[in-house]
């Protein structure tokens, strides 16, 4: 069996990283998403070698969602070519859920967003959601740190409906909702407060006419406008992934709202945040609430975690074999 | 009543057809003359890949598919030396082209009128159904709209100028050879037709007195399988539908443009690999379902050769497939009947239980927008990827037995493989680089000044939406190429692809002992690599055989692995870029093209280039066994083709490839 030499050298790595070295960006991501001691811990270091002004206070972390079949990956197709015309560089994680049987998935959201062209500068990675994290893969987080640290934006998509799918707000800069036409679902869940708004709201497939435009008119008579000038309007956009039409409107409102964050100062502190999020929800998971509530429920955790500098790997190992211990002393 | 009919009496056979085509437009042009001199009664012109997609020989794209599967024809010269003696106001010629139909029916025009013949005299079929090639047989390049906006043109101009041309055959051979059931053959064809006919109503091209001969020109290309009873009744219900359809929808009155008119190429999809002789039998017990009920009989029949899943066919194979034909239409007595089965319930009832099926599977198409929008929703897809998938699992089960497959396995040594040429045609390899040089001379030969104006022509044809037809002549007798026509509509129209159809759910189709094993070991073996084992399942290359592909995809999703699949035609270029921006374990190619040895080296080059050799390579499809060896010298792991039936024992194959590239030791089957 092989031992030696089987992980990457977290050093190395992440320099091969910020130097935009592709085989080294799926490197990284690879050693991310592997479960083996020794690589979480390598995983660990490599996430706090990552420039800290990358990780936390530049490029933009986009989350894309909505219902299956909306044009999530079509509308992305039709993002990266306009961002790549702007010279962003441009990375995106796309998740497709599992099958809760065999554990298996079929990633094939890649067949929408490819162009003819052979393109260095876009990097695309699928992952499977593999039932955890509601909508989200535990891995995104994570992974796009590292796509921080070597592309100018990041765009995460995900599918889901109602609460789940929003979970990606909680990890992203920017959160876009693709609204299908013609179907109320959303708007029902976000009449019924069951959807945290999203930043962006966009109609996709508006070629279809007048089914989308009414979708556009429900979507705007629900949200409320802004409490005042200093907060974010929630835009309600129309586009078509298929003509190729809004995609401008829709690049520059997500551009639009990066500015917002960067000028209310909320960028830095928003990122700092995901972590702690990421790692309340993974113990979540794990552990449910119960597990939450003993190690002092979510304020007390929250705050505990922006606290201390470690990496998110041993902020979670470490409040894990806290609530393992304290649980196996009261079975005694 | 006429039940003794004597000899005098006898019905006309149908057209008897060998699809053929290779190489080059000299050496296929010398193998229609021979077959045409055995007995023959029209032509069958399979295309090369580049042709069917809009390529010249000396596109990338086009490297290692020149003359492989089908005729290269980039120009009216390639055109005219096919026919060459041949003559074309006498001939019936089909021609099985889609995206690039209007274009090749230009080159036919134009080299006819060279021969001196009007395109009024031309007589034949342009099969020119587009949107079978989304659903099955891969060869589009536009999207729907742009595609049946050519497709309808194609009618209009057939309808007013070459009266005895057959401008559409709508295809359901291609739905069932991609895992269709016979009630999907009916309805996904119906609905096409409808979807095609609608589209000519609509287009205003045709006066509406003329319509009825749109309908009546319409024909058909089924599929035959093994069940031939079922078949038999299959084609009842098609002549029932279509006099139905016709008269209901389209209002026509006349009873002889409502006629169910058809041509047939048998199926091949249960062709095996293993015992191949038995194919044989197989043909011509298919070949009864769609000749014993005389008004249902197909008008002209192409049959496979035995060694179908070996690889191409050698003049001695086609004249074998063509002798089936003769015997069953002159040695038996068939002919001499009216309709046999005329007056059975049991036909009857299996009729009316095929139509009420397709009824209400015509229904749902309606219900998702109609055909075109039910392609681009995945949904028509999605449904024959799971038939396939049930066929799959009902051979792997043992219900549906396969003769050499999963029943009968043992065989004596067939003497048919033992020649030095394995038993298939081996296309020269020197014919790319020949045509290469032929198209290269012919472009160096033509004006330039006179192929700019017919290409701005056509650009203006194609953005004003005028027919597109007499601006693709104008550039055929220019000289423009194959690849400037379509580069021209490309730029104008885009280019697609169509959904592959593998999300689908087989909650009720798995779950044996051996599946939970696979799984078990799946899983384990994600663990010890520290993550889900992941593959990509890449197609490169124009070829368009999607089956394997999909079926591996779908299994392998099953057994518990993360599958990235991205659908057919595919550079080895993007499909190295996908691998590695996806981290997988392993990379799975399927070639059936006949190209896998340019392609896999490629692929293999450019992953050594950017550093990532140790991921272990497997290849799937048809390859001959002297190239299984070649392959595997190359550096690929495994290599696997149609007689390797048992998924299971792939998918265990696959785990353990797997494993010992990462240094742990294999599991025993
Ligand atoms: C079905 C079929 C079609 C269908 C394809 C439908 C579809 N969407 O797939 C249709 C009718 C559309 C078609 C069309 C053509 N076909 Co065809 N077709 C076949 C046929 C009959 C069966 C192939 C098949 O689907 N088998 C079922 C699947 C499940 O099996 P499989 O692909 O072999 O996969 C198995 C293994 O090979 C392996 N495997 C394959 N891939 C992979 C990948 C991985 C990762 C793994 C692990 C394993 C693996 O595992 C699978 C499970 O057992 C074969 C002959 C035959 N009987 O094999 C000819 C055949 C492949 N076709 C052939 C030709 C020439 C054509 C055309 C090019 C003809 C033309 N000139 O126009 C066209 C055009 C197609 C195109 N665009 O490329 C030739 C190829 C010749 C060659 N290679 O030398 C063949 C061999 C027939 C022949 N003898 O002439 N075809
Ligand atoms: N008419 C129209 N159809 C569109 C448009 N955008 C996407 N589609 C179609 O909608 C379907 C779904 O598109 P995708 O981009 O795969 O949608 P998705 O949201 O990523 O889907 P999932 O990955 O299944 O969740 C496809 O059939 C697209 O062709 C559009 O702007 N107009």
């Amino acid at each position: 069996m092989l031992t030696l030499s089987k992980f990457p050298d977290p050093d190395t790595l992440a320099s091969a990283v910020v130097d935009r070295q592709r085989p080294a960006v799926a490197k990284a991501l690879n050693l991310l998403d592997d479960k083996r001691p020794e690589a979480r811990r390598l995983a660990a270091r490599l996430l706090l070698l990552l420039p800290q002004e990358k990780v936390y206070a530049s490029g933009h972390l986009v989350g894309l969602t909505g219902p299956p079949g909306a044009g999530k990956s079509s509308l992305t197709a039709a993002l990266i070519t306009l961002w790549r015309e702007r010279g962003l560089r441009v990375a995106v994680l796309a998740v497709d859920p599992s099958s809760p049987i065999s554990g298996g998935a079929l990633l094939g959201d890649r067949l929408r967003m490819l162009s003819g062209q052979i393109d260095n500068d876009v990097f695309i990675r699928s992952l499977a959601c593999r039932g955890e994290f509601g909508g989200l893969s535990a891995e995104v987080w994570p992974m796009s740190l590292v796509m921080l640290a070597a592309f100018d934006i990041v765009l995460v998509e995900t599918v889901g409906v109602g609460q789940k799918e929003i979970d990606v707000s909680k990890l992203t800069d920017t959160t876009v909702f693709v609204a299908q036409p013609a179907s109320g679902d959303s708007i029902q869940f976000l009449k019924a407060g069951i959807m945290e708004v999203p930043h962006l709201l966009v109609v996709n497939k508006e070629d279809l006419g007048l089914a989308a435009r009414r979708t556009l008119a429900e979507l705007r008579a629900t949200l409320k406008p802004a409490i005042d000038d200093s907060s974010w309007q929630v835009p309600a956009l129309s586009a078509s992934a298929a003509r190729g039409t809004g995609i401008v409107e829709l690049a520059d409102g997500i551009e639009a709202h990066r500015c917002w964050l960067l000028e209310k100062n909320q960028l830095t502190p928003r990122r700092k945040n995901f972590q702690a999020e990421w790692i309340v929800k993974r113990l979540g998971e794990e552990f449910g609430r119960f597990g939450i509530d003993s190690l002092g429920g979510t304020t007390v955790l929250m705050a505990e975690l922006a606290q201390s500098g470690s990496s998110p790997f041993e902020q979670y190992d470490m409040l894990r074999q806290r609530f393992l211990s304290s649980w196996k002393g009261k079975q005694m | 009543m006429t039940s003794e009919k004597t000899e005098s009496k006898k019905d006309h056979p149908w057209l008897m057809r060998t699809y053929s085509g290779h190489s080059s437009a000299k050496a296929s042009n010398e193998l229609y003359r021979t077959n045409l001199a055995k007995g023959q009664t029209g032509l069958s012109v399979a295309f090369d890949l580049p042709t069917q997609t809009g390529y010249d020989a000396d596109h990338p794209l086009a490297h290692g598919e020149v003359g492989k599967v089908g005729v290269p024809i980039g120009h009216i010269g390639d055109m005219e030396t096919l026919f060459d003696r041949i003559p074309l106001d006498k001939m019936n010629t089909s021609m099985t082209i889609n995206a690039t139909a209007a274009w090749l029916l230009s080159l036919y025009i134009a080299a006819a009128e060279r021969q001196g013949v009007n395109q009024s005299q031309l007589q034949g079929t342009t099969q020119n159904d587009i949107i079978k090639e989304y659903l099955s047989r891969g060869t589009y390049i536009f999207p729907p709209e742009p595609s049946m906006r050519l497709t309808t043109d194609v009618i209009s101009y057939t309808v007013n100028q070459i009266p005895k041309w057959n401008p559409t055959n709508i295809c359901s051979y291609h739905l069932q050879e991609a895992g269709a059931t016979p009630v999907q053959e009916l309805a996904y064809a119906f609905s096409t037709a409808i979807a095609v006919l609608d589209a000519i109503r609509d287009s205003g091209q045709i006066e509406e007195d003329a319509f009825a001969n749109v309908v009546g020109r319409t024909s058909f290309f089924v599929n035959a399988g093994i069940r031939f009873i079922e078949e038999c009744c299959k084609m009842r219900a098609f002549v029932d539908m279509w006099e139905q359809l016709t008269r209901e929808r389209y209002g026509v009155g006349d009873p002889k443009m409502r006629r169910f008119r058809y041509g047939v190429q048998v199926n091949s999809l249960g062709l095996t690999e293993s015992q191949p002789e038995n194919n044989v039998q197989r043909i011509v017990l298919e070949m009864l379902g769609v000749t014993l009920s005389k008004r249902a009989r197909a008008r002209a029949i192409q049959l496979p050769a035995w060694n179908e899943a070996l690889g191409l066919p050698r003049p001695w194979d086609q004249q074998w497939a063509l002798r089936m034909q003769q015997v069953l239409a002159i040695e038996t007595d068939l002919l001499e009947y009216g309709d046999i089965l005329d007056g059975s319930p049991i036909i009857d009832a299996k009729v009316r239980d095929l139509i009420s099926g397709a009824e209400e599977e015509m229904k749902r198409v309606r219900e998702e927008g109609g055909m075109v929008a039910a392609i681009e929703t995945g949904y028509v897809k999605r449904q024959l990827v799971t038939s396939h998938t049930a066929r799959m699992r009902a051979i792997e089960g043992g219900n549906l037995k396969i003769i050499g497959i999963n029943s009968f396995t043992e065989t004596a040594e067939s003497p048919l493989t033992s020649g030095t040429d394995s038993g298939i045609l081996k296309v020269d390899p020197a014919a790319e680089h020949e045509q290469i040089e032929r198209l290269q001379a012919f472009r160096s030969s033509r004006s330039a000044a006179e192929v700019e104006s017919a290409l701005v022509n056509l650009r203006s044809a194609a953005t004003s939406g005028e027919n597109i037809m007499p601006a693709s002549i104008r550039c055929a007798h220019a000289g423009v190429t194959t690849g400037e026509w379509s580069g021209v509509l490309r730029g104008i129209f885009g280019e697609y692809r169509a959904p592959t159809g593998i999300d689908i759910s087989t909650h009720n189709m798995t779950g044996s002992g051996t599946v939970d094993s696979l799984r078990k070991r799946t899983r384990s073996t994600g663990d010890e690599l520290g993550r889900p084992l992941k593959i990509l399942v890449g197609k490169p290359g124009l070829d368009g055989h999607s089956n394997g592909a999909e079926q591996i995809a779908v299994k392998a999703r099953d057994v518990g692995f993360e599958v990235v699949y991205e659908g057919i035609r595919l550079t080895p270029e993007q499909i190295v870029k996908a691998a590695e921006e996806e981290g997988v374990h392993l990379i799975g190619l399927s070639v059936l093209s006949g190209s896998h040895l340019e392609l896999v080296e490629d692929a293999m080059r450019r992953l050594e280039k950017v550093g990532l050799s140790q991921i272990p390579v497997i290849v799937g499809g048809i390859v001959p066994p002297e190239d299984e060896v070649n392959l595997k010298s190359r550096g690929i792991s495994a290599v696997y083709t149609p007689k390797d039936s048992d998924m299971n024992l792939i998918m265990l194959d696959l785990v353990n490839i797997i494993r010992e590239s990462n240094g742990l030791e294999r599991y025993d089957a």
